[in-house]
Formats: C-alpha cells, structure tokens, sequence
C-alpha cells in the first residue's frame, strides 16, 4: 500500500489531472464540452519553444488560474485559446470550437483581456467601452461596470492619461461588457492597488457565480488561492502541476509536522514505519520535525507509534505550506535569466 | 439565472451576441472619425497645412503657375494633397500606432469581423475627406476660384478621382502602417507627405521639372490625382483616363502589397 503511494509520488505528473477526472463537485454536468480543452499543444517562435506538449482543461463555470514564472508560455497558451496563434501540434478547443478555424463563431462568446493596451490612446475610458458594448447584442449596463470598477472619476480621461490601474480597469470591463460564457483574462491585477485587486476579484467571482468560466494567469500566489477552483502551475510550456489551491498545497510541497515529546526518541524506529521519502529530526532536545507528504495515514502512522512506545506527542501541529512555497519548489527558486 | 432579490444577482450571466453587423461599422467609423478629428497632429495634416498652403500661394506669387488665376491651378492640387493626407499620411501613422498599442489585436478578437473593421476605416477616411472638400473649396471659393466643370459629369468625375485616389492612398498607407515600426511609419509618411507635396504637382507644376524627371513623376499617385482634378476643374476636361488607370494601377498594387504582408501586432 505505502509501496504504491511512494511509486505513485516519484513523478510530479501525478499532479495532472487526465481530462474528465473531476476530484471535487463542478457545476457543470458530466457530459457537457469543458470550455477550454486543450490537448498536447505545442508552439514554436523559431528555435524556441514556448509552448511544449501542454494538456489544460478548464472546467465550466469554474476560475482557472494559470501559474508561472515568467517565458513559461502562459500568455502563448492563453493567446492561441483566443485564436492569436495557430499551434504547431496538438488540439486546442475553447467553447468545443477551433479559435481559428471558427473565429467567427467563436469570438462574440468570448471575453478577452490583453496583458497590456488594446484602446486607441486618445479614446477616453467611457467612450471605449460604450463602444466595445455596442459591438455585442445584449451587453451589461455600462454604467453598471463603471461604477463596479471605479472607473466613473476618469470616464473622460483619455487613455493615454489613464493611470496604470486604470487602464487595467478599463481592459478588465472591455472583457465582460459582452456578456460573455468564457473570459481569458492576462494578469488582470498587475499593478493594480489593494482596493482595484479586491474589486477586481469580486468581478470575477460574480462572474463566476452567474456560471461563466474563467482563465486567467497570474504572478499573485494569493490571487490564485483566493480565487480559483483550479489551479495550473505551467513551466518550459509545460503543465507540472495542477489542482485545487488545497490539492497543490497537501501534496505540491513537502510539509511538516512538528510535536513535542520525551527527549531521546528512537527516530530510525519512526521512520521505518513512514514513506521513505520522510524525514525526521529532534531540533532541541523533546522537540521533534516530521517533514514529507503529510496526510491522514501519514499523521496516524505518527500517532499509532507514539502510542506504542508510550509517549504522548504535545503539541501536535501540522504546518502546511503556502501555494508559494509550492511554486517555488515545482520551479525552482533561482532568479531565471 | 432566476432573481434572488441580490439586484446585481445574474449581471454577468452569458447571453453572448454580436451586434448586427451595419450598426458596428457605423459606430466604428464614428469612433474611428473621432479619434482623428480630436488629434492635434492629424488636424494640422490634413486641414492646417493644406488650407495655409491654399491661401499663401494662392494670394503670394511664389511659384509661376501657368496662364489663369493661380487659385484655379492651386485648389484641384490642395484637393488632392488633402486626399493623399488622409487616406495616407494620417491613416498610416493612426494605424501604425493602434498595431503598436495592441488596438488592432483587441479589435480583432471583437465580434466586429476584419472586413468590417475595413470598412469602416475606409468609410472615416471618406467622412474626413467631405469635411477636408468642404473646407478647402469654401476657402477657395473666397479665394476667388471658379471651377470649371460645376455640373453633375464634373461632380461625378471629381469623386471619382478621389475615391480612386483613396484607394491608392490606403494601400500604400496601410502597407507602410501594416510593415513598419509605428515610429518609422510616423516618420516616413511624414517624408513622403513633405516630397510629395513639392514634387507631386500639388503646388508646383510638373513643368517646372526637367523633361526625364516631369515623367517619372506624373506616374505617383499624388500628381495623377491633382493632374486629374486639374483636367476636369481647371480645363473642363471629362473623365481623365490615364490619371484614372495610373491610380487604379497604384490601389491594385498597395491593396494587394497590404493584404499580403500586414501584421496586426
């Protein structure tokens, strides 16, 4: 049994979840077409590869956050969703359609916000987006949006003298005025200050309760926490880890376990009885540090041998780590040219 | 999604749609004409420049302009130059810039498809150059300018040219825009529009050039356009073939030359 989980554990593929597989509820039903499926996509720029055999699956009616460090291919990935580029291998699906092939059908359903620009420079923030509304059917009250985002102080302002945030505001609204099913959107809080970034998360999770799907990427660890449902961490164009927030953090990173006990316990003993990838410590003398994959059979292996050998673990806590730690130990924590 | 009392409650709820497709292209010439209009560089291009050029050497006797008032010969020049500043010079640099601030890319994820978007460039272009003729005859009007064919066929022939004159003019201008760096757009179209209007046969005649030279530029788009515009308002001419095939020949190679190597971002 643990021979098993420790073999299952050897590769962080195990993290993937295979399309399909559904791990906790999701509000869209079993048969329905997921609104991103995307299948070994591969995307060159020359002798570079951005994007190298990545599976992503984005459930309906869920936020889908999409980690990495910078150059891992999340904007490449997001941009060929939207029909930008046309992939080298494999199969992109948004909404069960081709983004290029039926680009016509597909773009009115569609939300998409750019990582930067996308507003003529002299075209003032309303006027934009009452512009970008008129292009859509049934859009969402204009003045409705303006109001959510803040964005009624500068209405007049033209583009060019908008601040960052601002700007950001504006392109998050040109994204949703559609009333889209599905919207991509590219660091939407970058740079934003804390009361913009809150709205902005408000935005979305309102979005999401009115069922309308969500990618979007992020360098915000607590962004991707507090936010999404899934959650995908992307490296060298490669999905390498994907879950719940909670999923990644139980079992992304090594976590720890600590408790307080008799000094001088048999430590070689205890770890027989644990996964080998386990290890343990007395840091001062009683004081004692389980580090591993910590969970349910792992804790009661831990207790059932303290009750054999008669000692009574004080103390007991498990510290789990936060979704940056997990980050960084998926990717490593060298600063990448 | 059913009311839960939260007024907000169903907001975002997906109801996606494009617009019907004539109201897009409406509004996207009525913004894209705004956006011009309201640009203080663009302003002294297109209607700056060629009024002061109109009325300097149209009241200063600066360069020999042939037999007849000089405001006959000057107006269907500054007519023309007005058309080379819009659908060219202004529509190169604006849509240099939109490439480079990724409206081009937005745009072209929006529900309104690329032809549309074509259009309704093309149809502020034209809505910028009623204005520009409006302006500019009025002025010469008041210079004194008597036009010599002021009924339907000469009507008829003026916007003929023009809108040939657009075309050619757009290709080339969306060409450059769709090729370039925004910056070397700004610059080039700049430099274009400055030789041009010396060597064009806008205010200067082309006789002034020697004879070798004098043929290589009546074949430029801006001297068989204000050649044109001189043949049918200056001389009463009717339709003028060559000047007609010379920028039917031009818009055929820029359109082609745009829709071949244009990049959106």
């Amino acid at each position: 049994m643990r021979g098993g989980d420790a073999l299952a554990r050897a590769s962080p593929a195990r993290l993937r979840r295979l399309p399909g597989m559904r791990s906790h509820s999701s509000p869209g039903s079993p048969g329905e077409v997921p609104p991103v499926q995307v299948t070994g996509l591969v995307k060159r720029y020359g002798a570079k590869i951005a994007v190298d055999g990545l599976d992503l699956t984005v459930r309906a009616g869920t936020v889908t956050a999409v980690l990495g460090p910078n150059g891992a291919g999340k904007t490449t990935t997001l941009e060929t969703c939207e029909g930008y580029r046309r992939p080298d291998d494999g199969t992109v699906r948004v909404l069960g359609l081709d983004p290029i092939a039926d680009a016509a059908a597909l773009r009115p359903r569609i939300g998409v916000m750019l990582q930067s620009g996308g507003v003529y420079s002299g075209a003032r923030a309303e006027e934009m987006l009452r512009h970008t509304a008129g292009l859509h059917a049934h859009p969402v009250d204009v003045a409705l949006l303006v109001e959510r985002l803040g964005l009624g102080s500068c209405g007049r302002t033209p583009y060019r003298r908008l601040s960052g945030g601002q700007q950001q505001r504006l392109a998050l609204a040109m994204a949703v005025v559609g009333r889209p099913e599905l919207v991509f959107l590219d660091e939407p809080t970058a740079g934003l200050d804390p009361q913009a970034r809150r709205a902005t998360w408000d935005l979305v999770r309102e979005m999401r309760a009115d069922g309308v799907a969500c990618v979007l990427t992020t360098h915000s660890m607590e962004e991707a926490e507090e936010l999404s449902d899934d959650v995908a961490i992307i490296d060298g164009g490669r999905v390498i880890a994907q879950g719940s927030p909670e999923e990644l953090r139980r079992d992304g990173a090594e976590n720890t376990l600590r408790f307080s006990g008799r000094p001088g316990l048999d430590l070689a003993s205890l770890l027989k009885a644990l996964p080998s990838d386990t290890a343990a410590a007395e840091l001062t003398p009683g004081a004692y540090r389980i580090t591993g994959k910590i969970n349910p059979q792992l804790l009661a292996t831990v207790t059932s041998w303290c009750a054999q050998h008669g000692v009574m673990p004080d103390r007991i806590a498990v510290e789990q780590h936060t979704l940056e730690d997990v980050f960084l130990e998926l990717t490593g924590r060298e600063l990448r040219a | 999604m059913t009311a839960t009392g939260n007024t907000t409650a169903g907001t975002f709820a997906p109801r996606p749609g494009p617009a019907p497709v004539g109201r897009m292209i409406l509004a996207q010439a009525a913004l894209e004409t705004r956006m011009l209009l309201r640009n203080g560089e663009q302003l002294l291009l297109t209607a700056v420049i060629p009024t002061l050029l109109l009325v300097l050497f149209a009241s200063v006797d600066i360069v020999d302009t042939g037999s007849g008032a000089a405001v006959d010969f000057l107006t269907p020049g500054v007519l023309a130059l007005a058309v080379m500043s819009t659908a060219f010079t202004g529509q190169a640099i604006a849509t240099g810039f939109e490439r480079r601030y990724g409206v081009l890319k937005r745009l072209a994820v929006s529900p309104m498809p690329r032809w549309a978007l074509m259009t309704a460039k093309t149809a502020s272009v034209l809505a910028v150059e009623v204005l520009q003729v409006t302006l500019l005859a009025s002025v010469a009007l008041a210079l004194g300018w008597s036009p010599a064919a002021w009924g339907t066929a000469g009507i008829l022939a003026v916007a003929l040219l023009i809108v040939a004159g657009t075309a050619a003019f757009s290709g080339l201008g969306l060409l450059m825009a769709g090729t370039l760096k925004a910056e070397v757009t700004l610059a080039a179209a700049n430099l274009v529009f400055v030789l041009l209007l010396v060597g064009g046969g806008v205010v200067v005649p082309l006789e002034k050039f020697p004879g070798p030279v004098q043929g290589v530029l009546e074949l430029l788009p801006v001297a068989a356009l204000s050649g044109g515009l001189r043949d049918v308002l200056q001389h009463g001419g009717g339709l003028p073939g060559s000047e007609i095939a010379i920028l039917f020949a031009w818009a055929v190679a820029g359109l082609a030359a745009a829709a071949r190597w244009f990049r959106w971002e």
